[in-house]
Protein backbone atom coordinates (compact mmCIF):
# COMPACT_ATOMS: atom_id res chain seq x y z
CA UNK A 1 0.00 0.00 0.00
CA UNK A 2 1.32 3.43 -0.89
CA UNK A 3 0.66 6.38 1.36
CA UNK A 4 -1.80 7.77 -1.17
CA UNK A 5 -3.97 4.63 -1.19
CA UNK A 6 -7.43 5.90 -0.17
CA UNK A 7 -9.20 4.61 2.94
CA UNK A 8 -11.41 1.52 2.50
CA UNK A 9 -15.17 2.10 2.61
CA UNK A 10 -17.35 0.75 4.16
CA UNK A 11 -15.71 -0.49 7.37
CA UNK A 12 -17.14 -2.12 10.50
CA UNK A 13 -17.96 0.13 13.42
CA UNK A 14 -15.88 -0.25 16.56
CA UNK A 15 -18.66 1.11 18.78
CA UNK A 16 -22.16 0.55 17.35
CA UNK A 17 -23.20 4.20 17.76
CA UNK A 18 -20.04 5.88 16.46
CA UNK A 19 -18.54 5.87 12.95
CA UNK A 20 -15.71 3.33 12.59
CA UNK A 21 -12.42 4.61 13.99
CA UNK A 22 -11.08 3.70 10.55
CA UNK A 23 -13.05 6.71 9.23
CA UNK A 24 -11.01 9.19 11.28
CA UNK A 25 -8.92 10.14 8.21
CA UNK A 26 -12.20 10.72 6.31
CA UNK A 27 -13.47 13.02 9.06
CA UNK A 28 -10.27 15.02 8.71
CA UNK A 29 -10.76 15.29 4.93
CA UNK A 30 -13.85 17.45 4.44
CA UNK A 31 -15.82 18.10 2.38
CA UNK A 32 -14.90 15.33 -0.06
CA UNK A 33 -12.20 12.73 -0.41
CA UNK A 34 -11.27 9.53 -2.23
CA UNK A 35 -12.09 6.03 -0.96
CA UNK A 36 -11.39 2.48 -2.10
CA UNK A 37 -14.37 0.14 -2.57
CA UNK A 38 -14.33 -3.62 -1.92
CA UNK A 39 -13.39 -4.38 -5.55
CA UNK A 40 -10.40 -2.04 -5.53
CA UNK A 41 -12.22 0.62 -7.48
CA UNK A 42 -11.90 4.18 -6.22
CA UNK A 43 -14.78 6.59 -5.71
CA UNK A 44 -15.53 9.92 -4.10
CA UNK A 45 -16.79 10.04 -0.52
CA UNK A 46 -18.72 13.13 0.52
CA UNK A 47 -17.86 14.05 4.11
CA UNK A 48 -18.95 17.71 4.46
CA UNK A 49 -22.53 18.63 5.41
CA UNK A 50 -22.92 21.51 2.98
CA UNK A 51 -21.41 19.61 0.07
CA UNK A 52 -23.58 16.57 0.84
CA UNK A 53 -26.74 18.72 0.68
CA UNK A 54 -25.58 20.27 -2.59
CA UNK A 55 -24.70 16.97 -4.25
CA UNK A 56 -27.72 14.98 -3.03
CA UNK A 57 -29.93 17.67 -4.59
CA UNK A 58 -27.99 17.62 -7.90
CA UNK A 59 -29.84 15.86 -10.75
CA UNK A 60 -26.50 15.10 -12.45
CA UNK A 61 -25.98 12.40 -9.81
CA UNK A 62 -27.91 9.23 -10.62
CA UNK A 63 -29.17 6.47 -8.30
CA UNK A 64 -29.97 4.13 -11.19
CA UNK A 65 -27.85 1.15 -10.26
CA UNK A 66 -28.47 -0.57 -13.60
CA UNK A 67 -26.15 1.98 -15.28
CA UNK A 68 -22.76 0.68 -16.34
CA UNK A 69 -20.11 1.73 -13.86
CA UNK A 70 -22.50 2.33 -10.96
CA UNK A 71 -20.44 1.87 -7.76
CA UNK A 72 -21.01 -1.27 -5.69
CA UNK A 73 -20.21 -1.27 -1.95
CA UNK A 74 -20.25 -5.10 -1.68
CA UNK A 75 -19.97 -8.12 -3.97
CA UNK A 76 -23.56 -9.14 -3.19
CA UNK A 77 -24.87 -5.69 -4.21
CA UNK A 78 -23.13 -6.06 -7.56
CA UNK A 79 -25.20 -9.20 -8.20
CA UNK A 80 -28.49 -7.39 -7.70
CA UNK A 81 -27.64 -4.37 -9.81
CA UNK A 82 -29.64 -5.35 -12.87
CA UNK A 83 -32.86 -5.95 -10.93
CA UNK A 84 -35.51 -3.29 -10.90
CA UNK A 85 -35.48 -1.22 -7.70
CA UNK A 86 -38.39 1.19 -7.41
CA UNK A 87 -38.07 4.73 -6.02
CA UNK A 88 -34.49 4.63 -4.70
CA UNK A 89 -33.17 2.99 -7.87
CA UNK A 90 -34.73 5.28 -10.49
CA UNK A 91 -33.99 8.84 -11.56
CA UNK A 92 -36.41 11.61 -12.46
CA UNK A 93 -38.68 11.87 -14.36
CA UNK A 94 -39.65 8.21 -13.74
CA UNK A 95 -38.90 8.57 -10.04
CA UNK A 96 -41.18 11.56 -9.71
CA UNK A 97 -44.16 9.58 -11.05
CA UNK A 98 -43.56 6.76 -8.53
CA UNK A 99 -42.93 9.10 -5.61
CA UNK A 100 -46.04 11.14 -6.27
CA UNK A 101 -48.17 8.00 -6.22
CA UNK A 102 -46.74 7.08 -2.82
CA UNK A 103 -46.81 10.45 -1.09
CA UNK A 104 -50.47 10.48 0.06
CA UNK A 105 -49.85 7.29 2.07
CA UNK A 106 -46.90 8.79 3.95
CA UNK A 107 -47.86 12.34 4.93
CA UNK A 108 -47.47 13.83 8.39
CA UNK A 109 -51.24 13.64 8.75
CA UNK A 110 -51.33 9.93 7.90
CA UNK A 111 -48.47 9.26 10.33
CA UNK A 112 -50.32 11.22 13.03
CA UNK A 113 -53.50 9.25 12.36
CA UNK A 114 -51.55 6.00 12.84
CA UNK A 115 -50.20 7.03 16.25
CA UNK A 116 -52.97 5.40 18.33
CA UNK A 117 -52.51 2.13 16.41
CA UNK A 118 -48.71 2.33 16.84
CA UNK A 119 -49.22 2.88 20.57
CA UNK A 120 -51.41 -0.25 20.76
CA UNK A 121 -48.83 -2.32 18.89
CA UNK A 122 -46.04 -1.08 21.18
CA UNK A 123 -48.11 -1.76 24.30
CA UNK A 124 -49.00 -5.28 23.14
CA UNK A 125 -45.32 -6.11 22.66
CA UNK A 126 -44.37 -4.75 26.07
CA UNK A 127 -47.28 -6.66 27.67
CA UNK A 128 -45.90 -9.83 26.09
CA UNK A 129 -42.37 -9.08 27.33
CA UNK A 130 -43.68 -8.56 30.85
CA UNK A 131 -45.75 -11.75 30.66
CA UNK A 132 -42.74 -13.82 29.55
CA UNK A 133 -39.83 -12.17 31.30
CA UNK A 134 -37.52 -10.76 32.37
CA UNK A 135 -35.15 -11.24 30.62
CA UNK A 136 -35.87 -10.68 26.91
CA UNK A 137 -34.03 -10.40 23.61
CA UNK A 138 -35.20 -6.98 22.53
CA UNK A 139 -34.63 -7.28 18.77
CA UNK A 140 -37.02 -10.23 18.36
CA UNK A 141 -39.37 -9.27 21.20
CA UNK A 142 -39.80 -5.59 20.34
CA UNK A 143 -37.53 -3.77 17.89
CA UNK A 144 -38.42 -5.90 14.86
CA UNK A 145 -42.10 -6.80 15.46
CA UNK A 146 -43.21 -3.21 16.16
CA UNK A 147 -42.27 -1.67 12.77
CA UNK A 148 -43.06 -4.93 10.99
CA UNK A 149 -46.63 -4.88 12.32
CA UNK A 150 -47.00 -1.18 11.51
CA UNK A 151 -45.83 -1.48 7.90
CA UNK A 152 -48.08 -4.52 7.38
CA UNK A 153 -51.07 -2.48 8.54
CA UNK A 154 -50.11 0.48 6.36
CA UNK A 155 -49.42 -1.54 3.21
CA UNK A 156 -52.08 -4.21 3.63
CA UNK A 157 -49.65 -7.15 4.00
CA UNK A 158 -50.81 -9.97 6.33
CA UNK A 159 -48.65 -9.90 9.48
CA UNK A 160 -48.97 -13.71 9.77
CA UNK A 161 -46.36 -13.83 6.98
CA UNK A 162 -43.84 -11.83 8.99
CA UNK A 163 -41.35 -14.66 9.57
CA UNK A 164 -41.13 -15.12 5.82
CA UNK A 165 -40.66 -11.51 4.74
CA UNK A 166 -38.46 -10.56 7.68
CA UNK A 167 -36.18 -13.50 6.89
CA UNK A 168 -36.04 -12.71 3.18
CA UNK A 169 -35.44 -9.01 3.90
CA UNK A 170 -32.53 -9.99 6.12
CA UNK A 171 -31.05 -12.08 3.28
CA UNK A 172 -31.71 -9.30 0.76
CA UNK A 173 -29.79 -6.77 2.86
CA UNK A 174 -27.09 -8.98 4.33
CA UNK A 175 -26.70 -12.03 2.12
CA UNK A 176 -24.23 -13.40 3.01
CA UNK A 177 -23.64 -14.50 -0.61
CA UNK A 178 -24.80 -12.83 -3.82
CA UNK A 179 -26.91 -15.97 -4.44
CA UNK A 180 -28.77 -15.36 -1.17
CA UNK A 181 -29.58 -11.83 -2.24
CA UNK A 182 -30.87 -12.92 -5.65
CA UNK A 183 -32.90 -15.77 -4.19
CA UNK A 184 -34.38 -13.52 -1.49
CA UNK A 185 -35.41 -11.04 -4.15
CA UNK A 186 -37.02 -13.85 -6.22
CA UNK A 187 -38.93 -15.13 -3.22
CA UNK A 188 -40.18 -11.68 -2.25
CA UNK A 189 -41.31 -11.06 -5.85
CA UNK A 190 -43.20 -14.34 -5.88
CA UNK A 191 -44.81 -13.56 -2.52
CA UNK A 192 -45.99 -10.08 -3.59
CA UNK A 193 -47.20 -11.48 -6.91
CA UNK A 194 -49.48 -13.89 -5.03
CA UNK A 195 -50.58 -11.16 -2.68
CA UNK A 196 -51.61 -9.03 -5.69
CA UNK A 197 -53.63 -11.99 -7.04
CA UNK A 198 -55.35 -12.28 -3.72
CA UNK A 199 -56.14 -8.57 -3.58
CA UNK A 200 -57.45 -8.56 -7.17
CA UNK A 201 -59.93 -11.30 -6.31
CA UNK A 202 -61.39 -9.34 -3.40
CA UNK A 203 -64.54 -7.50 -4.48
CA UNK A 204 -63.87 -4.61 -2.09
CA UNK A 205 -60.33 -3.25 -1.74
CA UNK A 206 -58.80 -3.30 1.72
CA UNK A 207 -57.48 -0.04 3.14
CA UNK A 208 -53.74 -0.65 2.67
CA UNK A 209 -51.46 1.28 0.32
CA UNK A 210 -51.02 -1.90 -1.78
CA UNK A 211 -54.79 -2.32 -2.04
CA UNK A 212 -54.98 1.23 -3.39
CA UNK A 213 -52.26 0.50 -5.96
CA UNK A 214 -53.83 -2.80 -7.08
CA UNK A 215 -57.35 -1.40 -7.40
CA UNK A 216 -56.14 1.96 -8.71
CA UNK A 217 -52.94 2.33 -10.73
CA UNK A 218 -52.58 -1.36 -11.66
CA UNK A 219 -56.19 -1.68 -12.80
CA UNK A 220 -56.14 1.52 -14.85
CA UNK A 221 -52.78 0.71 -16.44
CA UNK A 222 -50.71 3.50 -14.86
CA UNK A 223 -48.48 0.80 -13.33
CA UNK A 224 -47.52 -2.65 -14.57
CA UNK A 225 -47.61 -5.66 -12.30
CA UNK A 226 -43.80 -5.59 -12.18
CA UNK A 227 -43.93 -1.93 -11.12
CA UNK A 228 -46.28 -2.76 -8.23
CA UNK A 229 -44.11 -5.68 -7.15
CA UNK A 230 -40.95 -3.54 -7.15
CA UNK A 231 -42.70 -0.77 -5.19
CA UNK A 232 -44.14 -3.22 -2.67
CA UNK A 233 -40.75 -4.82 -2.03
CA UNK A 234 -38.95 -1.59 -1.29
CA UNK A 235 -41.78 -0.28 0.90
CA UNK A 236 -41.98 -3.53 2.85
CA UNK A 237 -38.21 -3.97 3.31
CA UNK A 238 -37.37 -0.31 3.98
CA UNK A 239 -40.49 -0.02 6.13
CA UNK A 240 -39.41 -2.44 8.82
CA UNK A 241 -35.65 -3.09 8.69
CA UNK A 242 -34.57 0.51 9.11
CA UNK A 243 -36.89 1.38 11.98
CA UNK A 244 -36.12 -1.92 13.72
CA UNK A 245 -32.43 -1.02 13.66
CA UNK A 246 -33.11 2.46 15.00
CA UNK A 247 -35.15 1.03 17.89
CA UNK A 248 -32.51 -1.56 18.85
CA UNK A 249 -29.51 0.72 18.43
CA UNK A 250 -31.39 3.71 19.92
CA UNK A 251 -32.23 1.67 23.03
CA UNK A 252 -28.64 0.46 23.35
CA UNK A 253 -27.32 4.02 22.96
CA UNK A 254 -29.71 5.42 25.57
CA UNK A 255 -28.79 2.64 28.02
CA UNK A 256 -25.14 3.62 27.55
CA UNK A 257 -26.01 7.23 28.45
CA UNK A 258 -27.81 6.89 31.82
CA UNK A 259 -27.75 10.60 32.66
CA UNK A 260 -29.35 11.48 29.33
CA UNK A 261 -31.89 8.70 29.73
CA UNK A 262 -32.83 9.97 33.21
CA UNK A 263 -33.46 13.41 31.74
CA UNK A 264 -35.65 11.95 29.00
CA UNK A 265 -37.71 10.05 31.56
CA UNK A 266 -38.40 13.16 33.61
CA UNK A 267 -39.31 15.28 30.57
CA UNK A 268 -41.11 13.33 27.83
CA UNK A 269 -41.49 16.58 25.84
CA UNK A 270 -37.83 16.03 24.88
CA UNK A 271 -38.60 12.77 23.06
CA UNK A 272 -38.99 14.25 19.53
CA UNK A 273 -35.68 16.12 19.87
CA UNK A 274 -34.07 12.95 21.25
CA UNK A 275 -35.24 11.00 18.19
CA UNK A 276 -33.74 13.63 15.84
CA UNK A 277 -30.46 13.55 17.76
CA UNK A 278 -30.39 9.74 17.63
CA UNK A 279 -31.06 9.89 13.88
CA UNK A 280 -28.08 12.24 13.53
CA UNK A 281 -25.76 10.34 15.79
CA UNK A 282 -26.56 6.77 14.71
CA UNK A 283 -26.76 7.40 10.93
CA UNK A 284 -27.77 3.79 10.38
CA UNK A 285 -27.97 4.06 6.57
CA UNK A 286 -24.39 5.04 5.77
CA UNK A 287 -22.82 5.27 2.30
CA UNK A 288 -25.62 6.58 0.03
CA UNK A 289 -24.78 5.53 -3.53
CA UNK A 290 -24.66 7.79 -6.59
CA UNK A 291 -22.90 8.02 -9.96
CA UNK A 292 -22.01 11.24 -11.78
CA UNK A 293 -23.68 11.51 -15.21
CA UNK A 294 -21.70 14.63 -16.14
CA UNK A 295 -18.62 16.45 -14.84
CA UNK A 296 -19.59 18.27 -11.65
CA UNK A 297 -17.58 21.11 -10.11
CA UNK A 298 -17.99 21.13 -6.36
CA UNK A 299 -15.90 22.44 -3.47
CA UNK A 300 -12.99 23.26 -5.80
CA UNK A 301 -12.90 19.72 -7.18
CA UNK A 302 -14.14 18.16 -10.40
CA UNK A 303 -16.11 14.94 -10.13
CA UNK A 304 -15.82 13.31 -13.56
CA UNK A 305 -18.74 11.79 -15.45
CA UNK A 306 -18.91 8.07 -14.66
CA UNK A 307 -17.28 8.34 -11.24
CA UNK A 308 -18.92 6.84 -8.17
CA UNK A 309 -19.98 9.22 -5.40
CA UNK A 310 -20.87 7.92 -1.95
CA UNK A 311 -22.22 10.04 0.88
CA UNK A 312 -21.22 8.93 4.37
CA UNK A 313 -24.13 10.04 6.53
CA UNK A 314 -22.24 9.02 9.69
CA UNK A 315 -19.35 11.31 8.79
CA UNK A 316 -21.50 14.14 7.39
CA UNK A 317 -23.70 14.14 10.50
CA UNK A 318 -20.61 14.76 12.62
CA UNK A 319 -19.38 17.76 10.68
CA UNK A 320 -17.93 20.09 13.33
CA UNK A 321 -18.84 23.10 11.20
CA UNK A 322 -22.53 22.31 11.77
CA UNK A 323 -22.68 20.33 15.03
CA UNK A 324 -20.58 21.46 17.98
CA UNK A 325 -19.04 18.56 19.90
CA UNK A 326 -20.54 16.15 17.35
CA UNK A 327 -19.58 12.90 19.10
CA UNK A 328 -21.69 13.77 22.16
CA UNK A 329 -25.33 12.72 22.43
CA UNK A 330 -27.08 16.00 23.16
CA UNK A 331 -30.70 16.63 22.19
CA UNK A 332 -30.50 20.24 23.32
CA UNK A 333 -28.48 20.99 20.20
CA UNK A 334 -30.37 21.81 17.02
CA UNK A 335 -29.96 18.42 15.31
CA UNK A 336 -32.28 19.59 12.56
CA UNK A 337 -30.97 19.26 9.00
CA UNK A 338 -29.14 16.02 9.77
CA UNK A 339 -28.92 13.69 6.80
CA UNK A 340 -30.09 10.58 8.65
CA UNK A 341 -33.05 10.34 6.26
CA UNK A 342 -30.94 11.43 3.27
CA UNK A 343 -31.61 14.56 1.20
CA UNK A 344 -32.79 15.46 -2.29
CA UNK A 345 -35.53 13.73 -4.23
CA UNK A 346 -34.81 10.35 -2.62
CA UNK A 347 -35.09 11.57 0.97
CA UNK A 348 -36.83 8.85 3.01
CA UNK A 349 -40.49 8.51 2.00
CA UNK A 350 -41.37 6.97 5.36
CA UNK A 351 -39.61 9.47 7.61
CA UNK A 352 -42.77 10.85 9.20
CA UNK A 353 -43.96 7.35 9.99
CA UNK A 354 -40.49 6.45 11.31
CA UNK A 355 -40.46 9.47 13.64
CA UNK A 356 -43.88 8.51 15.02
CA UNK A 357 -42.78 4.90 15.58
CA UNK A 358 -39.47 5.85 17.21
CA UNK A 359 -41.03 8.44 19.51
CA UNK A 360 -43.73 6.05 20.70
CA UNK A 361 -41.51 2.95 20.91
CA UNK A 362 -38.61 4.54 22.82
CA UNK A 363 -40.80 6.61 25.15
CA UNK A 364 -43.13 3.72 26.02
CA UNK A 365 -40.34 1.18 26.46
CA UNK A 366 -38.53 3.26 29.11
CA UNK A 367 -41.78 4.49 30.65
CA UNK A 368 -43.23 1.03 31.21
CA UNK A 369 -39.93 -0.71 32.03
CA UNK A 370 -38.17 1.96 34.11
CA UNK A 371 -35.47 -0.44 35.31
CA UNK A 372 -34.62 -1.67 31.79
CA UNK A 373 -30.92 -2.50 31.49
CA UNK A 374 -28.53 -4.63 29.48
CA UNK A 375 -28.42 -8.32 30.46
CA UNK A 376 -24.87 -8.79 29.13
CA UNK A 377 -21.69 -6.69 29.15
CA UNK A 378 -22.12 -3.98 26.48
CA UNK A 379 -18.90 -4.96 24.72
CA UNK A 380 -20.14 -8.56 24.27
CA UNK A 381 -23.38 -7.62 22.47
CA UNK A 382 -23.10 -8.20 18.72
CA UNK A 383 -24.00 -5.53 16.18
CA UNK A 384 -24.20 -5.44 12.39
CA UNK A 385 -21.18 -5.29 10.11
CA UNK A 386 -20.40 -2.04 8.29
CA UNK A 387 -21.61 -3.17 4.87
CA UNK A 388 -25.33 -3.04 5.66
CA UNK A 389 -27.83 -0.96 7.64
CA UNK A 390 -26.41 -0.45 11.13
CA UNK A 391 -28.11 -1.85 14.23
CA UNK A 392 -27.90 -4.49 16.92
CA UNK A 393 -27.87 -8.19 15.96
CA UNK A 394 -29.14 -9.02 19.43
CA UNK A 395 -30.02 -6.95 22.47
CA UNK A 396 -30.31 -8.99 25.68
CA UNK A 397 -32.13 -6.92 28.31
CA UNK A 398 -33.63 -7.36 31.74
CA UNK A 399 -35.63 -5.13 34.13
CA UNK B 1 -41.53 38.22 4.12
CA UNK B 2 -42.97 36.37 1.14
CA UNK B 3 -43.10 32.61 0.66
CA UNK B 4 -43.24 30.77 -2.65
CA UNK B 5 -43.67 27.00 -3.05
CA UNK B 6 -42.68 25.35 -6.33
CA UNK B 7 -45.19 22.51 -6.49
CA UNK B 8 -43.44 20.97 -9.49
CA UNK B 9 -40.38 20.37 -7.31
CA UNK B 10 -42.22 19.33 -4.13
CA UNK B 11 -41.87 15.61 -3.28
CA UNK B 12 -44.25 15.71 -0.32
CA UNK B 13 -41.61 14.98 2.32
CA UNK B 14 -43.55 17.15 4.77
CA UNK B 15 -40.42 18.73 6.25
CA UNK B 16 -41.82 22.27 5.95
CA UNK B 17 -44.97 21.34 7.86
CA UNK B 18 -42.80 19.64 10.48
CA UNK B 19 -40.48 22.64 10.89
CA UNK B 20 -43.08 25.43 10.71
CA UNK B 21 -46.52 23.93 11.37
CA UNK B 22 -48.06 27.40 11.83
CA UNK B 23 -47.19 28.31 8.23
CA UNK B 24 -47.11 25.13 6.12
CA UNK B 25 -49.29 22.07 5.77
CA UNK B 26 -49.65 19.18 3.33
CA UNK B 27 -52.65 19.10 1.01
CA UNK B 28 -54.67 15.92 0.38
CA UNK B 29 -52.14 14.75 -2.21
CA UNK B 30 -49.30 15.34 0.23
CA UNK B 31 -47.85 18.48 -1.35
CA UNK B 32 -46.69 21.49 0.55
CA UNK B 33 -49.17 24.31 0.81
CA UNK B 34 -49.47 27.46 2.90
CA UNK B 35 -52.06 27.70 5.63
CA UNK B 36 -54.69 30.35 4.85
CA UNK B 37 -53.33 33.87 5.20
CA UNK B 38 -49.73 32.74 5.67
CA UNK B 39 -48.17 33.68 2.31
CA UNK B 40 -46.34 36.38 4.30
CA UNK B 41 -44.96 33.74 6.66
CA UNK B 42 -46.95 35.15 9.57
CA UNK B 43 -43.66 36.56 10.88
CA UNK B 44 -42.73 33.01 11.89
CA UNK B 45 -38.94 32.72 12.16
CA UNK B 46 -39.33 29.02 11.45
CA UNK B 47 -40.41 29.75 7.87
CA UNK B 48 -36.74 30.08 6.89
CA UNK B 49 -35.95 26.87 8.75
CA UNK B 50 -38.67 25.19 6.72
CA UNK B 51 -37.10 26.42 3.48
CA UNK B 52 -33.74 25.01 4.59
CA UNK B 53 -35.32 21.73 5.65
CA UNK B 54 -36.89 21.19 2.23
CA UNK B 55 -34.86 18.42 0.55
CA UNK B 56 -35.55 19.71 -2.97
CA UNK B 57 -35.33 23.50 -2.43
CA UNK B 58 -38.98 23.96 -3.41
CA UNK B 59 -39.54 26.78 -0.90
CA UNK B 60 -38.30 30.35 -1.37
CA UNK B 61 -38.55 32.88 1.42
CA UNK B 62 -37.88 36.44 0.30
CA UNK B 63 -37.79 39.78 2.07
CA UNK B 64 -37.02 40.52 5.70
CA UNK B 65 -38.67 38.92 8.70
CA UNK B 66 -41.83 40.57 9.97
Amino acid sequence: MTETEPVAFPQDRTCPYHPPTGYDPLRAARPLTRITLFDGRQAWLVTGHDTARTLLADPRLSTDRTRDGFPAPTARFAGLRKRRTALLGVDDPEHRVQRRMMVPGFTLRRAAALRPRIQEIVDERIDAMIAQGPPAELVTAFALPVPSTVICALLGVPYVDHDFFEGQSRRLLRGPAAEDVMDARDQLEEYIDELIDHKQKRPEPGDGVLDELVHGQLRNGELTRQDVIALAIILLVAGHETTANMISLGTFTLLQHPDRLAELRTDPALVPAAVEELMRMLSIADGLLRMALEDIEVAGTTIRAGEGVLVSTSVVNRDEAVYADPDTLDWHRPARHHLGFGFGIHQCLGQNLARAELEIALHTLFDRLPTLRLAAPAEDIPFKPGDTIQGMLELPVTW
Amino acid sequence: MHIDIDKDLCIGAGQCALAAPAVFTQDDDGYSTLLPGRADGGADPMAREAARACPVAAITVSGTAG
